[in-house]
């Protein structure tokens, strides 16, 4: 279809572009150079992908802009990628996400600027290599490159208690990645094959199925994270800085999902029948529980790290309840919660960057002087609560609608979120905004600036065209995820 | 032309929010107040050729969700009900945008008020004339937010804070129900959209469907659950908590969406899915019990209140279980038509308060008012036509639409019908004691406030009267001309199936007639009695029965129940989760466990590496002699 590999391209840009950074002489003067070499090359990486979504053609539910070469002669490896329904909006996400990363550090990042930016484009090379992999052992490569630019951005420019973080993360996410590299490992003994596409459907008895399906548990229930493996968020989220924070509850929080959807319940439908009591159960607890904790934070970043635990129970839910409306939720709420929990990080990054407090007591009564800025977190406040016309609502609701159809206490969980996530918002939002002005220290605080301005209005805009229009979203996943579905009934009818 | 009708006020919010800054504040009020104009002159238009009969159109816009077999569209739906419902919206709402241009004069964010309005508007309007549930639940939560956003307008009042919190949560758990309702019924019908589900729902009638163990009605159930949205949202027995404190916002708020509008939505839903509700018996009865409950409930809490506004805000509540309970008994288009009444003369008691307090410079509590009629004529008379209104004054609007939701009571055999009945009535009485109750404290008798405020108090501008006018002219009118269509000879023609009539056209016997008069003629008498002439009964009779003094006062505790057993577990146990839960129990036996056995094993295993010879030796040699004796007996 093209003459030039738009995919790899899109993928190896950033890579290219944190290479010439490398070059780029490191100064007091230079440092703008840095910045602007990285935003061009960010941007052009988006533009890219828009791109991809340009010609992606919805009616066709296979992997489409393929490219595929021999990796190992002897081996059946690959370097296999394209994009299908389901990864495109991951792809998406990413390179929409990374220039409001390198704005939002335009000011706030001192130290090390060079080696940060760097940090970040190797980050989105391998995240959108993580999503368009069609070959397994890629897949895993990608999957675990991810972590160490995050490892090194929260740990050199992370708060106090970056180390700690950093490895607590760290160690998590490695400890279930080891499992799921014997899983793939197996995998590849049993088969001989590492396609994706191909491996979808029942290809191992129930046995195999269970034990494999454990161990990609392992690995997605921390990454997404479910209860109780998500300790390691808050403190995450708390010491990395602001772009990090992005990154972390925008893009990586959603490789849990997609792996559930792309191995648990593509590969291993026996087995992710069998385990659905599970994952309601702690999806169950993450909403209502992580709700419950949320509320008691004093921390603004730990509140909205908790509320993203929250939110990836409605994900997980939608996801194993295994029907059209379910994943289709589950992947608009995670395309939501990518925008909208990245955009409360960039919300809680202005005043940080300007008070140097995340304690929620510390503020109040900014209304007064940041009307703009009121008015933006407004929004993405109420996309987090799922009000209609955002965002938000659409993921609740479809996976309400799914839920319901498997029973209806499901649902009755799923739902709860509408009142327990309102609650605690509205409150964090009360105590941040409204009231009178009564700290002398940000008294003289600002409102948004032009930069400031250009990030919010754009997220502001694709929070409502989602809400509005999400017709446009739902289109490309629909036959994807409806041969999924097909597979999964199909596997399980026998 | 519904599409401009329902848009116009958007255009309006928008101008406000982004240009209102630019061209000042003037513009804003202009430009809104305007647009809500011709959107009401639109209304009305639409609402003529309604009553000259005319069928359903839907005009459907774009498609909005498509997901599998759930397929949502942006569409309008334009038939009786809606068209009802349209002119109440809209001329309430122009009413209280002129009205607000004189409230407001001295705020200092005008703009963002007007902004505010309109959104409602536009929200509400969304909600009405909505084709399916969807649609409706983004007007339903929709003006939920801007309820939350008008209540704590003046954000830096804490009190103001706190109520709109509490409104948008209460309000979020009926919103919840109804979600569920609305997955249900696409569950069960395969459609959200209203002609499909009232197609359809006969067949489910004997449907069950299993749940927390018992085997339910499925309408039943999507009914109950579609119900608790509705009690949220019009502040019914249980859920209606937020509603008095609403009253922190400005006082158009109030008297727009805290009366006229918003919180009738509950009612307009029940209605809008009546083919739904009729077929749900146990439900029905479940409305009218909680209904008539509230009308009472409420009625006795507005006895004492002391706010003015609190006053009419409980009133509204009491007034919203009648409907509720017409609603219960079938007769959705006498509902409706109180609704409709109830739109003007409410909106017109809260404008003319909100005139009050005006000019009392926003004082509120009637404990400090008194002999005003002379200072505020036009705002008392007002206040006099709105209060006759309210019960029942012959030929007035609420003479009509009350006494024909008694007579639906009274005519209906069931049990429940009959508490209903004795209920409206008593209530009846109870309304007319706290209406003459507020007139006198208000305007007449002699006055509390103090003789330097007694001389700046005056009367409002003129921007402020010619909507107390306009809504009067409703408050007197709308009863007579609307009667014949809404609950008269002519509603099956005009009603054309959009909600279910109840076809009763007996009429009460005189003594029953006799009986709900004599009982809101008690009610004024006891009034003019405790305070224009022994204003002393009051206070001894308060004091005598302290009990139930207190318990009307203080609102039956319930605010302080729910604090009780809900708020502060609520913050407790959130608390408890975080510090032992995630803290104690994951962290310290999760990661910190297993990075403290690491550790303690490797500093463990790192003593065999002691350095000294001879324990090297000794392992050695301990080794040679285990490996051996293995070798030797096996």
């Amino acid at each position: 279809m093209f003459i030039w590999p738009l995919l790899s391209v899109t993928i190896f840009l950033p890579l290219f572009g944190s290479i010439v950074i490398l070059l780029i002489r490191e100064d007091e003067k230079s440092s703008n150079n840095i910045k602007w070499a990285a935003l061009c090359t960010s941007i052009g990486t988006f533009i890219l992908s828009c791109l991809i979504w340009l010609f992606f053609d919805s009616s066709i539910s296979s992997y489409q802009l393929v490219e595929k070469y021999k990796w190992f002669d002897d081996f059946n490896f690959y370097y296999h990628i394209g994009v299908d329904g389901i990864s495109l909006f991951m792809i998406l996400l990413s390179t929409f996400l990374t220039p409001f990363c390198i704005l939002a550090s335009w000011d706030s990042i001192k130290k090390r600027i060079k080696e940060y930016m760097v940090a970040f484009l190797l980050l989105e090379t391998f995240m959108i290599g993580m999503f368009s992999s069609v070959d397994i052992l890629l897949f895993y490569i990608f999957f675990e490159a991810v972590l160490i630019p995050m490892f090194i951005i929260i740990g050199v420019w992370g708060g106090e208690r970056r180390i700690y973080a950093s490895f607590k993360f760290f160690l998590y996410t490695l400890l279930g990645s080891v499992l799921m590299l014997i899983a793939i490992i197996f995998i590849y003994q049993y088969t001989n094959i590492m396609n994706i596409e191909k491996l979808q459907g029942n290809f191992f008895p129930f046995k195999v199925q269970f034990w494999l399906w454990l161990a990609f548990f392992a690995s997605f229930a921390v990454k997404i994270p479910m209860w109780p493996f998500h300790t390691w968020l808050p403190d995450a989220h708390v010491e990395a800085p602001t772009a990090g924070s992005v990154i972390l509850a925008g893009v990586l929080l959603k490789m849990g999902g997609y792996g559930f959807i792309r191995f648990s319940l593509g590969m291993l439908p026996l087995a992710s029948e069998f385990f659905l009591p599970l994952i309601y159960i702690l999806s169950i607890i993450a909403i209502v529980y992580t709700s419950f904790v949320a509320l008691a934070q004093t921390d603004i970043k730990k509140l909205i790290a908790y509320s993203s635990v929250a939110h990836m129970g409605i994900v997980t839910i939608g996801i194993f309840v295994a029907n059209q409306q379910g994943v289709e939720g589950a992947m608009i709420q995670m395309i939501s919660h990518g925008i909208v929990s990245a955009a409360l990080f960039l919300c809680v990054g202005v005043i940080y960057d300007r008070a140097h407090s995340r304690e929620i007591a510390f503020y109040g009564g900014l209304v007064n002087r940041m009307p703009l800025y009121a008015a933006s977190f407004m929004i993405f406040t109420l996309a987090s609560v799922g009000l209609p016309g955002t965002s938000g609502f659409i993921g609740e609701f479809l996976t309400i609608i799914g839920a319901f159809k498997i029973n209806i206490y499901l649902a009755f969980f799923v739902a709860s979120g509408i009142i327990l996530s309102a609650v605690y918002m509205l409150y964090l939002y009360k105590r941040i905004i409204f009231g009178t002005l009564t700290n002398e220290k940000i008294k003289d605080i600002l409102d948004l600036n032009i930069r400031e301005k250009i990030i919010m209005v754009s997220l502001i805009a694709v929070v409502l065209l989602i809400g509005i229009y999400p017709n446009l979203f739902l289109d490309p996943m629909r036959l994807p995820i409806e041969t999924l579905i097909e597979n999964y009934d199909n596997a399980n009818a026998k | 032309m519904i599409i401009s009708i329902v848009f116009l006020p958007l255009i309006g919010f928008l101008y406000c929010i982004f240009f209102g800054k630019i061209f000042g504040d003037k513009s804003s009020q202009i430009i809104s107040t305007l647009l809500l104009f011709i959107s009401t002159m639109l209304s009305w238009y639409i609402f003529i050729q309604y009553i000259e009969i005319k069928n359903t159109e839907i005009y459907f816009l774009f498609n909005w969700i498509t997901s599998g077999s759930f397929i949502v569209n942006w569409a309008f739906r334009v038939d009786a009900l809606t068209s009802a419902m349209l002119i109440v919206v809209t001329t309430v709402s122009f009413c209280v945008h002129l009205y607000s241009i004189g409230y407001m004069k001295s705020d200092k964010s005008i703009s963002r008020f007007m902004s505010y309005l309109s959104l409602f508007t536009f929200f509400m309007l969304m909600l009405v004339t909505s084709d399916n549930l969807l649609q409706m639940f983004f007007g339903w939560e929709g003006v939920g937010l801007t309820s939350y956003l008008l209540i704590g307008f003046w954000n830096y009042k804490e009190s103001a804070n706190k109520a709109a919190i509490k409104a948008f949560i209460v309000n979020r758990v009926g919103d919840f129900a109804f979600a569920l309702g609305i997955a249900g019924i696409f569950f069960i019908f395969g459609s959200i959209e209203f002609d499909i589900i009232f197609e359809k729902a006969s067949l489910f009638k004997d449907h069950t469907i299993y749940f927390l163990g018992f085997n339910f009605s499925t309408i039943n159930l999507l009914c109950f659950l579609l119900f608790i949205g509705a009690m949220g949202k019009s502040a019914q027995l249980g859920l209606h908590t937020w509603l008095p404190d609403a009253m922190e916002g400005p006082t158009p708020v109030s008297a727009l969406i805290h009366a006229a509008t918003m919180v009738t939505a509950g009612v307009f839903m029940v209605a809008r899915l009546s083919p739904l509700f009729t077929l749900a018996d146990t439900v029905n009865i479940f409305i009218t019990f909680i209904g008539a409950s509230t009308a009472v409930f409420a009625a006795t809490i507005a006895l004492t209140q002391n706010d003015i506004k609190r006053v009419i805000a409980y009133s509204t509540c009491s007034q919203l279980g009648y409907m509720f309970f017409a609603a219960g008994l079938g007769a959705y288009n006498a509902s409706i038509f109180h609704l409709t009444t109830h739109g003007f003369f409410k909106a017109l008691l809260f404008l003319s308060a909100g005139s009050v307090i005006h000019a009392m410079h926003h004082e509120q509590d009637m404990r400090k008012m008194g002999g005003l009629f002379y200072k505020v004529p036009l705002t008392a008379t007002m206040m006099w036509i709105g209060s006759l209104a309210i019960i029942g004054f012959p030929y007035l609007s609420g003479y009509y639409s009350k006494d024909i939701i008694l007579e639906t009571a009274f005519f209906s055999s069931s049990n429940i019908g009959s508490y209903a009945y004795f209920i409206g009535i008593f209530t009846a009485l109870l309304t007319a004691f706290y209406s003459w109750r507020l007139l006198f404290l208000t305007f007449h008798g002699e006055t509390r406030v103090s003789k330097e405020n007694f001389v700046k108090i005056h009367e409002s501008p003129l921007v402020m009267l010619i909507p107390l006018f306009l809504l009067s002219i409703g408050s007197i009118f709308s009863g007579v001309f609307l009667s014949e269509y809404f609950i008269g000879s002519k509603e099956n023609e005009f009603w054309n199936s959009s909600v279910v009539i109840f076809n009763n056209h007996y009429h009460m016997p005189f003594s029953q007639i006799l009986l709900s008069k004599v009982s809101v003629s008690l009610g004024i008498l006891i009034a003019v009695l405790f305070y224009f002439f022994r204003k002393e009964l009051a206070a001894n009779l308060a004091s005598n029965f302290n009990f139930l003094y207190s318990l009307s006062l203080n609102k039956w505790y319930v605010d302080e129940l729910y604090n009780f057993l809900i708020t502060k577990p609520f913050f407790a146990l959130s608390n408890i989760l975080w510090k032992n839960g995630d803290k104690k129990i994951i962290d310290e036996y999760g990661p910190n466990g297993i990075s403290r056995i690491i550790n303690a094993f490797s500093s463990y295993l790192s003593q065999f590496q002691s350095g000294y010879l001879y324990h090297y030796a000794f392992v050695m040699l301990a080794g040679l002699v285990i490996i051996l004796s293995w070798f030797v007996y096996f």
